[in-house]
């Protein structure tokens, strides 16, 4: 599944990165402390998260991440928007909680 | 034909808006290096972790790296204030880091704990406000 299909069935919102939207998801992790992150989630993975600051940025590009999703209607700050744009990492954000976000998306991963 | 690589990257401290950086592209040489997978893996996450730490307590550092066809040592050497208690900072969960550091999603108490989970030899040589030397070795 790509990112263009969660993107349509969980209806998120493309702050930016849309040339990626064609990654293949290998999975999703979710959290807010960058240390976990880093140490437990994979490459191809769909990173979900509350956590809006840039550092996220430099997190998703070294894990190599499909992309990110940011919940509860978190707005990107500008700096995150901007680096997240020039590195090619897509931001996306949902309405949705975490817990709302991460059932849904496993549900689609695993019919 | 054995061959050895090394270079280094300095980090300034304080610099969060640039936390990542070094590791971004220390993984992109690496990589054009043929280093791949789980060693990689590894790799990153021990540089970003030691990065990161050179920018919420140190005031500047240098990570070197020097690659052979057997292994990776990683060098990451600051002049900040040192680590008093070596064995407490290992410790998963303990954290000095201010509310400041919080905030940005960092100062979990796991950084040191998982560089060297992600190590296959790790030391930590530091003495009080003179700097710390982490020293990594990841076996390719
Ligand atoms: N380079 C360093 N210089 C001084 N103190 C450090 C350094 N690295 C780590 N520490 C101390 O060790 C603690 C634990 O570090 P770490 O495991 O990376 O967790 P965190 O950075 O999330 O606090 C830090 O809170 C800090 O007190
Ligand atoms: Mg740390």
């Amino acid at each position: 599944m790509n990112l263009t299909l969660l993107v349509e069935k969980l209806n998120l919102s493309v702050v930016c990165g849309g040339d990626g939207l064609d990654r293949e998801v290998s999975g999703g992790y979710m959290g807010d402390l960058l240390s976990d992150v880093m140490a437990n989630s994979r490459e191809g993975n769909v990173w979900i998260t509350c956590q809006s600051h840039q550092n996220i940025v430099a997190v998703s590009v070294l894990k190599e991440h499909a992309g990110i999703i940011l919940v509860l209607g978190k707005k990107p700050d500008d700096d995150t928007i901007k680096k997240a744009s020039r590195e090619g990492i897509p931001l996306l954000v949902t309405e949705l909680s975490g817990f709302e976000t991460v059932g849904r998306i496993y549900n689609l991963l695993h019919p | 034909m054995s061959q050895k690589y090394e270079f280094s990257f300095p980090v300034k401290g304080d610099n969060f808006d640039d936390a990542g950086k070094a590791s971004i592209q220390i993984k992109k040489r690496l990589k054009g290096l043929g280093i791949t997978g789980d060693v990689l893996r590894r790799t990153a996450i021990a540089i970003y972790e030691s990065e990161v730490n050179i920018i919420s307590y140190a005031r500047q550092g240098n990570i070197n790296i020097r690659v052979t066809d057997d292994n990776i040592s990683i060098n990451i050497r600051d002049s900040g204030p040192g680590i008093a208690d070596i064995k407490q900072a290992m410790q998963q969960g303990y954290s000095t880091a201010n509310d400041r550091i919080r905030k940005m999603g960092f100062g979990a108490g796991m950084g040191l704990f998982n560089i060297k989970n992600c190590s296959d030899d790790f030391e930590i040589l530091s003495k009080a406000n003179k700097g710390t030397l982490l020293k990594i070795l990841i076996n390719r």
